[in-house]
């Protein structure tokens, strides 16, 4: 496990983004209740909280998944930095919110395609279809998904036949990729054994170099182990936010105490 | 002690009383497959004993003839061929666009379920009443005539529900989670589809088109009724010649005859000679069918390989 820094002024950070009053609406049953929540820039936010507690919801409200889907109403704002936009106005174009963030999903979804052109997907949408331009960023993806090695010599490989850890790393690939600015990670590793997780883990922690990152989690130890900050979420709403050994150490709810501490959950 | 084994006898009683009904069950269907089997076999052996002395080159090669042994199917394979391929131009494009439509676009609603029972409806009217349609639409109002077009723009109709639904059903078999993907890389819905769901649904697409096109191969009642032609001397005029612009579609205003239509005018007659060339012209139908069913599961088997979710 790699030395954790000492924690910094939270003045000096900057935020990537920031959640403001957001409710979110599935039909008429609320989801998400007036939600003030900040991502600061290139650190690992974890939402942790029981199921049905809304995370995944909160996720997904970031890259507008939810327009997908019929009947679904958001209410408030998502700012996002250093532009100061409002993710979830109806004048910012869903697709190119996709464009600017990634995600990754809980269980491994590659396209039933090559390792290449599952890399190199998220570029072509951008309109890169130069060869030599494509093949040195699918590599620098891979590198930074820590994959690089294991596929090096079988790009042209489907997908499909990669174990279920390297399928995962392959979808951060993919994220990565695009060069996002802010990677959504919903619960990645829930699928996979306790070795995946752990190289999982391990690349997120390298990745927060780099890139800002909000991951979704069910795994409490692993929010300890990996994030910065860590939301604890109940029934949509947000009781907890704090750095992370604040949240796990000195709780200022109990209710989140009591979750921590496995009491319920 | 003794209420426990008479318990313990009772349901050993049962078990085997349910195993005597799954074996006498399963010998029932084994039964009926064998049924089902040997009449099949039946019939194709003897269509095989009567037919395939008539196989020969001249037989592919020669018009139909007042005399049996020198008539042949020339022009009734070539009609076939080139209805084929009419009927595969009308009906693929529509029927896939239609099924894209209704699967990635249309969404949930009274409209587009209307459309669905209507389509599946389709599927079971009879094919003279197409033939009927076409009769009057085709032939008549539009002005084409008994030809090559009108028959392929009928069985094009009439096997169009069959590759809607393929298509539907191939789409549906897509997993979400591909949508997903896509979409969170930032691609429009037409992008999403183009370049994966129809990528993915194409096995069970070519799979349903190919066994919609192998029904329209068989079909008598539409092309008879909109005019083919029962004895024809002559093929239609060549795709290709060598004036410019070097490629004509006169052919499909051409009269025509198919395989089927010369089956059953050749049954129709008394002689015995006859009925050996017809059992001969049934072994070249299924033969064809035969084929096309064995190109549309190759297919599906080699692409399927590569889908792996």
């Amino acid at each position: 496990m790699a030395t954790k820094t000492p924690k910094p002024e939270l003045s000096s950070l900057t935020m990537k983004a920031e959640a403001r009053q957001l409710s979110f609406f599935y039909g008429s049953m609320q989801a998400l209740k007036n939600i003030d929540l900040p991502i600061y820039d290139r650190r690992v936010t974890a939402l942790i909280g029981p199921s049905g507690c809304g995370k995944s919801t909160f996720l997904r409200c970031f890259n507008r998944m939810h327009d997908l889907y019929p009947g679904n109403r958001y209410q408030g704002q998502i700012r996002f930095f250093p532009d100061d936009i409002d993710l979830l106005s109806p004048k910012v174009d869903p697709i190119e919110v996709r464009m600017r963030l990634s995600m990754v999903f809980q269980k491994p979804n590659p396209f039933p395609k090559t390792i290449f052109e599952n890399v190199a997907y998220g570029l072509r949408v951008r309109g890169v279809s130069k060869r030599s331009v494509l093949r040195e960023k699918v590599e620098e993806a891979l590198v930074d998904a820590a994959l690089w090695n294991e596929v090096k010599d079988r790009l042209e490989d489907l997908a499909g036949n990669l174990s279920g850890g390297q399928q995962q790393r392959l979808c951060i690939a993919r994220a990565l990729a695009s060069n996002p600015e802010l990677l959504l990670f919903d619960e990645p590793t829930s699928a996979l054994d306790p070795i995946a997780t752990a190289s999982i883990e391990e690349l997120i922690h390298d990745l927060k170099r780099k890139i800002t990152i909000l991951i979704v989690t069910h795994n409490m130890q692993q929010a300890a182990r990996v994030s910065d900050f860590t939301a604890y979420m109940y029934l949509g709403d947000l009781v907890e936010y704090g750095w992370t050994d604040d949240v796990f150490f000195r709780p200022k709810h109990k209710q989140t105490e009591d979750y921590i501490t496995g009491r319920f959950g | 002690m003794s209420a426990q084994t008479a318990e313990l006898t009772a349901i050993r009683k049962m078990i085997a009383s349910h195993k005597r009904r799954d074996l006498m069950f399963a010998g029932l269907g084994f039964v009926a497959l064998g049924i089902a089997f040997i009449t099949f076999v039946a019939l194709f052996v003897d269509m095989l004993v009567d037919g395939w002395p008539r196989l020969s080159a001249e037989f592919f090669t020669n018009y139909a003839s007042r005399r049996a042994e020198q008539a042949g199917i020339l022009a009734a394979w070539v009609g076939t061929f080139s209805i084929m391929l009419v009927t595969a131009v009308v009906a693929v494009p529509i029927g896939v666009a239609a099924g894209v439509y209704l699967e990635e676009y249309g969404g949930r609603n009274w409209l587009t379920n209307l459309i669905e029972i209507n389509i599946n409806n389709l599927a079971g009217v009879p094919s003279i009443v197409y033939g009927l349609l076409a009769l009057g639409m085709f032939v008549h109002t539009f002005g084409f005539g008994a030809s090559v077009l009108t028959a392929g723009l009928t069985l094009g109709l009439l096997i169009l529900p069959i590759v809607i639904v393929a298509t539907r059903e191939s789409i549906r078999a897509v997993p979400n989670s591909m949508r997903e993907a896509a979409y969170a890389l930032g691609a429009t819905r037409w992008r999403m589809v183009s370049d994966h769901v129809l990528p993915y649904s194409t096995p069970g697409i070519l799979t349903g088109v190919i066994i919609g096109l192998s029904r329209a191969i068989g079909e008598t009642a539409p092309i008879i009724t909109i005019g083919a032609v029962i004895f024809i001397m002559f093929l239609p005029p060549s795709p290709i010649n060598t004036d410019f612009p070097f490629v004509s579609f006169d052919w499909l205003w051409s009269d025509f005859t198919a395989l089927p239509i010369q089956i059953f005018n050749w049954t129709s007659r008394p002689d015995a000679a006859f009925q050996a060339n017809a059992s001969a012209a049934a072994l070249v139908l299924v033969a064809m069918t035969l084929a096309m069913n064995g190109l549309a599961i190759w297919i599906r088997f080699r692409l399927r390989r590569r889908l792996k979710w």
